[in-house]
């Protein structure tokens, strides 16, 4: 009976799982004229795609790191707050909203004409170019990722004990010893998972490089789609796809790790 | 050090007021127990007291330094939590040299230190354990381990032995009686447990709803309770309603009974309480009072057994002996066993009168 229960879950994941990457990893294998070729994993060692490996990589981290800053003191502040669910529903409700109506709702806020560009007029701040840079990029990234890294923190703080801290201050803790001897370490579980979720989906981000920094940002996501859409070149896609893959893979070893209890050592 | 004072001290959450108008002086090396059913307020004047929380009104003092607005990790002040909050990032050793850590401690000294505390708790080893890996009667050592290395001038225990069973807990009261001789600090304990109250405490301080309703050695407390509620809330006790008739006589249900007190108006409606224990009881027609046994209960130590007097009031007793259950006896009680009180009388009164008619009485 347990075994019969398996099998629709065993169906779903042979057909949406294993066998796409199955076929990605057959596919990458394969050159424009269908012949059977290790070219496309020479080529991704090329410096042209090295380089694109290295920008994804920082743009990745760079939104990790930022989406973090915002989220943390984010969730101790909700935690503080008396209607901790209420709060914390407001700001995941954006996530309910397709993302690329909020990416367009940034175009209308970044551009020449923009919003921003409207408000800093106000103060007569110089009007500045915001849309199709980097900056822009990174702060609409963080944006959306935002309520993906704030809810493992948020469970994780909310997690600990009030007695822990009265504990720490009772030995003779600052609140910044408190900060970092109990609550960091006891929150380190959170902030990995809230990496996890963040870091590996921004590897492949594509739409928001498009239109947020006019293809000015080229990350491996954004490869993979042109060389499948523009290119038609799915045996150079399916290669990149598969070293996505990989670095996911590479990425969730690292940070899952161990824990039992013991998140980090004085 | 230390003693420590709160003058006046009130305190309010919300809508509730928490305490009301608390005055108690703590002396230095007397191990104290505050004793009251939850809600009482007990907890709050442990967290004044170890700087977690500020009165509204009145002050907290150590010596004669006001320390309201002192937080808590300032005060030569360490507290044993209820449920222990131990760090559960940390192994046993760490979590017991936390707080030297935080002060920075020199190597040496606090090898020293942790020794010293080490064998104190009896906890060597277990020092590289888990603290998930812990039983609960080792989780409250490293608690009390990891207060005590800092060695505070106070220590503060909320409930600590609550979640322990039997044999431990009666393990534990002693080692912490023992210690707090050996440290010479004082300990505020708190419990609703009122046999742990009567077996550590020099002085007991028992609450009510955001007052102290009676201070003093557990014997004070145990066989003069100010009233109905102490009486009701240390130990099993016979409360009945009774007149006074003259200085040393007693009216209960009727009859006149010698006692020891005084200093009372005649016809003054008093409670009387006579301990289970210090009733005894023989032969039918007797004793003092001729009764019915209603109900016998084994209890170990005692039987403890209940009876109804001709007038159907009832009365129970501790005795090892065992009475037949529907056999009709006699109960009878010495007269320096009968305990008066006058129902709405405060704490000075209370011991204003006991002295002054105790001293006549030598």
């Amino acid at each position: 009976m347990k075994k019969l229960l398996l099998i629709p879950y065993a169906l779903w994941m042979l057909i949406f799982v294993v066998f796409p990457l199955l076929l990605m990893a057959a596919y990458s294998f394969i050159d424009l004229s269908g012949n059977i070729t290790l070219n496309n994993y020479a080529s991704f060692f090329s410096s042209n795609y090295i380089q694109m490996t290295l920008s994804s990589f920082w743009y990745a981290f760079l939104i990790t790191l930022f989406t973090l800053i915002v989220s943390y003191p984010l969730a101790l502040a909700l935690n503080a707050t008396k209607r901790k669910t209420i709060w914390l529903l407001i700001i995941i409700l954006p996530t309910w909203i397709n993302l690329l109506l909020k990416t367009y709702a940034f175009i209308g806020i970044f551009g020449k004409n923009g919003i921003l560009n409207d408000i800093f007029a106000v103060f007569n701040i110089d009007e500045i170019q915001l849309l199709f840079s980097d900056t822009a990029f990174i702060i609409v990234s963080v944006y959306i990722f935002l309520p993906f890294m704030l809810l493992p923190l948020f469970n994780a703080i909310s997690g600990i004990d009030n007695n822990l801290l009265n504990a720490a201050k009772d030995l003779g803790a600052t609140r910044v010893q408190v900060f970092s001897k109990i609550i960091l370490p006891l929150t380190a579980d959170g902030i990995k998972a809230g990496i996890q979720v963040v870091f590996i989906p921004s590897l492949s981000l594509f739409m928001i490089t498009r239109l947020i920094t006019g293809n000015k940002v080229i990350t491996l996501g954004t490869a993979i789609e042109q060389q499948f859409l523009t290119n038609e070149n799915w045996g150079m896609g399916s290669t990149i796809g598969i070293f996505l893959v990989i670095f996911m893979l590479l990425i969730m070893v690292i940070t899952s790790g161990k824990s039992d209890n013991r998140v980090m050592k004085l | 050090m230390t003693t420590i004072k709160l003058e006046n001290v009130a305190y309010t959450y919300g809508d509730t007021q928490v305490l009301k108008h608390i005055n108690y002086t703590f002396e230095d090396n007397k191990f104290y127990t505050i004793l009251g059913p939850s809600g009482c307020g007990k907890t709050t004047i442990l967290k004044l007291i170890g700087g977690f929380i500020e009165p509204n009104s009145g002050e907290v003092r150590f010596d004669d330094k006001v320390m309201n607005k002192i937080p808590a990790n300032q005060r030569k002040v360490n507290t044993v939590f209820q449920d222990y909050a131990l760090f559960p990032h940390l192994n046993v050793l760490e979590n017991i040299i936390f707080g030297l850590k935080i002060k920075k401690t020199s190597k040496k000294e606090m090898d020293k230190k942790l020794d010293e505390v080490l064998r104190l708790t009896n906890l060597e080893e277990f020092k590289n354990r888990n603290i998930g890996d812990l039983s609960g009667g080792q989780r409250q050592r490293v608690a009390i381990a990891r207060a005590v290395i800092n060695e505070p001038d106070i220590l503060l225990l909320d409930e600590p032995l609550s979640a322990l069973d039997y044999n431990l807990r009666v393990d534990m009261q002693y080692e912490l009686k023992e210690m707090q001789k050996r440290l010479g600090i004082i300990f505020i304990f708190v419990t609703h447990d009122q046999e742990e109250a009567l077996g550590l405490s020099d002085e007991i301080i028992v609450m009510d709803r955001g007052n102290i309703v009676q201070t003093g050695s557990p014997k004070d407390i145990y066989d003069e309770p100010l009233n109905r509620y102490v009486a009701d809330f240390i130990g099993e006790s016979n409360i009945v309603r009774g007149t006074m008739v003259k200085d040393r006589v007693v009216s209960i249900y009727g009859r006149s009974y010698d006692c020891i007190d005084g200093g009372i108006m005649p016809n003054t409606s008093v409670d009387v309480m006579i301990r289970p224990e210090d009733i005894y009881f023989g032969e039918h027609n007797k004793d003092k009072l001729n009764v019915t046994v209603d109900s016998v209960l084994f209890k170990g130590v005692h039987y403890e057994i209940c009876c109804l007097d001709e007038d159907g009031y009832e009365w129970v007793m501790h005795s090892t002996k065992n009475a037949l259950l529907g056999s009709k006896i006699s109960l009878n009680f010495a007269k320096e066993d009968i305990h008066i009180m006058i129902p709405g009388e405060d704490e000075e009164n209370f011991i204003e009168r006991l002295e002054s008619f105790q001293g006549e009485d030598e």
